[in-house]
């Protein structure tokens, strides 16, 4: 159709469309697709925002955010991970981590300057750097290294058009995560090639084997960096598409521009939700911690034991699976697991083209949900064992 | 709270090997936390949460809460009365509380009557007891944090990324 821009034809069509529209077909489905907690927002934040559009806080609000929800984030980064942004000018909330990381790929990207990504990745990521006139390049991790990127992969990914890179720990959809000391490697790399990094860690909260640590928070990296969080996944609040960016004031000042005449403002009893679950959610964000981690535990043995080789993921709440043994491409996995035991899971190939032997399991599910899909997995790598 | 009782208090049903595979502990030493539990009485029974009111309606029960006010005795304050009270089968719970009461009870029966039958003919008798105030349930909603409603749907769509 030729009222439609050149550039769009560039962005590959949705890998799983079709699988999509397969799973939504069918009845009585267990869906390990899931990329969202099974948990529903803790009340004590719903119930504020009711409050809030009751009291008419239906309007818009300043571009950058409400001011108290940018205080208050801050105080969160400083009280927790001792990492200091100014309110005024160095936090600009968004509709969502997906919305920040668009302006910051936008804010920084000029025809033709790269930008590396890890892959597996978030499938979002490459296409936003295409459709910024940007080239994505990705650094192909893979079991045998644990799926990590270091600092030979960084410098090797390098070019002179290089501008960026994305990193996004907890991973999704490996699950897998960084020590301080890994980082610290990371860092120099990154320093050397003079890359700025935008770090989408909407997983943070969902750590489970050792304390999760922020790009910003190494020294020497925040003026570096656009650090991208939100209340998506730690406080089970993705349909309130809420987010933030935190980074230098001239970049967060240019990612306004481009949010100001697009979004105009995040959704402002969004926005007091937020305030709520930042200053009095951290009891239920370590509940539903506490309770995805014997999950994980629970399901990667179960994984393991089927004779399915996965990695234990350090957080977020997915398994990164090798299916190597079905002698099965990733689609045909997915679509006859589908069919033949009802249960949903993502072909691997959906988070990169190389991942043609690897399927992502949620165990954002309930523990009985959890119990079935496994044991209705297990029937069917039975029956098509090499 | 120690991890498997967090599990247990959750679903009793969870088998001691599932709770392994969770807490990545060794099935017997899960088996031997677990002994140790219901031997000091940490564990007191497992047991099913009914709705009730489910239920057809001649096998539901009438609950009440009835606040009673107690005369303390000498030496063992109010459990002795409280010991004597909840020994009752109809007394389902009994705790002492602050304020202008000394006792709560929460008592059930098949029927209104039998619950006044106990409070006017066990309970208000009772040397010691002052007077008592009775409150029959209407509905109950919500019940040792558990909501008394069928399963709320799982509004996720089943596929994302």
């Amino acid at each position: 159709m030729k009222y439609i821009a050149k550039i769009i034809s560039q962005i590959p069509p949705s890998g799983i469309r079709k699988f999509f529209d397969l799973v939504m077909g069918m009845k009585d489905v267990i869906s390990l697709g899931v990329g969202e907690p099974d948990f529903v927002t803790p009340w004590n934040i719903c119930e504020t925002a009711i409050h809030s559009i009751e009291q008419g806080y239906t309007c818009y609000t300043s571009n950058k955010g409400i001011p108290e929800l940018r205080q208050a984030i801050c105080h969160h980064l400083h009280y927790q991970h001792k990492i200091h942004y100014n309110p005024d000018t160095e936090i600009l909330i968004t509709a969502g981590v997906s919305e920040a990381m668009d302006l910051s790929i936008r804010a920084i990207i000029n025809p033709g300057d790269q930008v590396i990504i890890p892959a597996p990745s978030y499938v979002s990521y490459g296409p936003m750097v295409t459709l910024a006139g940007g080239q994505p390049v990705y650094i192909y991790t893979s079991k045998d290294n644990g799926f990590k990127i270091n600092a030979i992969d960084i410098t090797n990914a390098c070019s002179r058009k290089t501008k960026a890179i994305i990193l996004n720990y907890p991973v999704n959809p490996t699950g897998v995560s960084y020590t301080k000391s890994e980082l610290e490697k990371l860092k120099k790399a990154i320093h050397k090639n003079n890359l700025l990094v935008i770090s989408d860690e909407i997983y943070d909260e969902l750590s489970y084997d050792f304390k999760h640590t922020p790009w910003p928070s190494l020294t020497g990296a925040a003026n570096q960096c656009i650090y991208l969080n939100g209340f998506s996944k730690a406080y089970a609040m993705t349909g309130w598409r809420l987010g933030y960016a935190a980074g230098p004031r001239k970049i967060i000042a240019a990612m306004t521009k481009i949010h100001q005449y697009t979004m105009l403002c995040a959704s402002t009893p969004g926005q007091v939700a937020a305030i709520e679950a930042i200053q009095s959610g951290q009891q239920s964000v370590n509940q539903m911690r506490e309770e995805y981690r014997r999950r994980r535990n629970f399901v990667v043995s179960g994984l393991q034991k089927i004779g399915l080789n996965c990695l234990m993921p350090k957080g977020a709440f997915y398994v990164f699976c090798p299916i190597d043994i079905t002698g099965l491409d990733s689609v045909e996995f997915a679509n006859r697991l589908l069919k033949e035991q009802k249960v949903a899971v993502v072909p691997g190939t959906a988070f990169g083209s190389g991942y043609n032997d690897y399927i992502r399991i949620s165990y954002a599910s309930s523990m009985e949900n959890l119990k079935e899909a496994l044991f209705r997995i297990a029937k069917f790598i039975q029956h098509t064992k090499k | 709270m120690d991890n498997i009782l967090t599990i247990l208090e959750k679903d009793a049903r969870t088998t001691p090997e599932e709770i392994a595979r969770m807490t990545k502990k060794k099935v017997s030493s899960v088996k031997k936390i677990i002994k140790g539990h219901e031997k000091s009485g940490v564990i007191v029974k497992y047991k099913t949460v009914l709705n009730k009111e489910m239920l057809r309606i001649d096998a539901r029960e009438v609950r009440a809460l009835i606040e009673v006010n107690i005369v303390p005795q000498k030496n063992v304050g109010f459990d002795y009365m409280a010991e004597r009270i909840y020994k009752f089968p109809e007394v389902i719970s009994c705790h002492l509380v602050s304020g202008t009461y000394d006792l709560l009870l929460i008592a059930g029966g098949k029927d209104l009557h039998t619950v006044a039958n106990f409070v006017a003919e066990k309970l208000s008798p009772m040397q010691n007891v002052r007077g008592t105030t009775t409150h029959f349930l209407l509905k109950t909603y919500k019940e040792d944090g558990d909501i008394l409603k069928q399963v709320e749907k799982d509004r996720r769509i089943a596929i994302s990324l």
